[in-house]
């Protein structure tokens, strides 16, 4: 059996139902932090299947792929930068406590 | 060959994924994190698209996992002390993801199928670069120019931003404060 399109797609949903399961369950915003992870690779690995194996997306998944793994890491920045700032000012990073950013 | 391989590489990603989910700590959690990675990692390889295997190695695996491990550090407050999941909450998060992936799977099922898979290896790094740039060959392919200035000013904001909200603790003023 080869391997086609459809086995990627799967691992990908796959990944993207445990990823907002991880955001629906953790209340540790590290934690939220993993599951938006596992939700940008979900969407990467379509990206990067639909560019194996559709003509039209060799390049065009590939470049897409590259922009989402930067904005992943942008993002990780900003959200570790916010929850720093709220461990600072509140000593907690449980999303429930977190209701201002002022101390 | 390949079956195979992918086979042992997407379970080793989903029971990693898994882990991700079930670990309380956040400590354990990015480890599990870690195998998940790397195995989406080795599915671009399997695909074929070496630079992207190797962006994610370098940039997730590198740079964003062990910025998220230093943050759970800093911030836990102890070893196991996550919050309790509350059981309405395993309910309610299971329920969803699990009614998402039959949706997401059933529809996956079903896609077109591709007209005909292209053979030959993926664009490599030096199409790619030249793509971003804006600079191609032949005026039918395609340029990402304007992407590639829209995520460098992003990243710029970005970068400047995380500064700003990360700086020394001692400028934070308490609200009625003079």
């Amino acid at each position: 059996m080869d391997l086609a399109l459809p086995h990627f797609v799967l691992l990908s949903a796959f990944l993207f139902a445990v990823g907002v399961a991880c955001l629906l369950t953790k209340r540790n915003a590290i934690g939220l932090l993993m599951g938006v992870e596992l939700v940008l690779n979900a969407g990467n690995l379509n990206l990067v299947a639909a560019a194996r194996y559709w003509p039209d997306f060799r390049l065009e998944g590939q470049a897409f792929a590259v922009l989402v793994i930067v904005l992943a890491a942008a993002e990780a920045a900003v959200a570790l930068a916010i929850f720093l700032h709220l461990y600072n000012t509140h000593a907690t990073v449980n999303v429930d406590d977190a209701n201002d950013l002022r101390s | 060959m390949a079956a195979v391989l992918f086979a042992i590489v997407a379970g080793l990603t989903a029971a990693s994924a898994v882990g991700v989910l079930v670990h309380r700590g956040v400590v354990r959690s990015a480890l599990s994190l870690l195998f998940t990675l790397v195995g989406v990692a080795l599915c671009y390889f399997l695909l074929g698209a070496e630079f992207l295997g190797a962006a994610q190695l370098i940039v997730y695996v590198g740079g964003t996992l062990v910025l998220v491990a230093f943050g759970g550090m800093l911030t836990e407050a102890g070893p196991f002390a996550g919050p309790r999941v509350p059981a309405v909450g395993w309910v309610v998060g299971g329920g969803v993801a699990v009614g998402l992936f039959a949706l997401l799977a059933s529809a996956s099922l079903h896609l077109a199928r591709p007209p005909a898979t292209p053979d030959g290896p993926l664009p490599g790094v030096a199409a790619l670069g030249l793509g971003f740039l804006g600079v191609t060959a032949d005026p039918a392919d395609r340029a990402f120019l304007f992407p590639f200035e829209i995520v460098s000013v992003h990243l710029l904001v970005v970068l400047v931003g995380a500064a700003y909200l990360a700086r020394a603790k001692g400028k934070v003023r308490a609200p009625g404060a003079k």
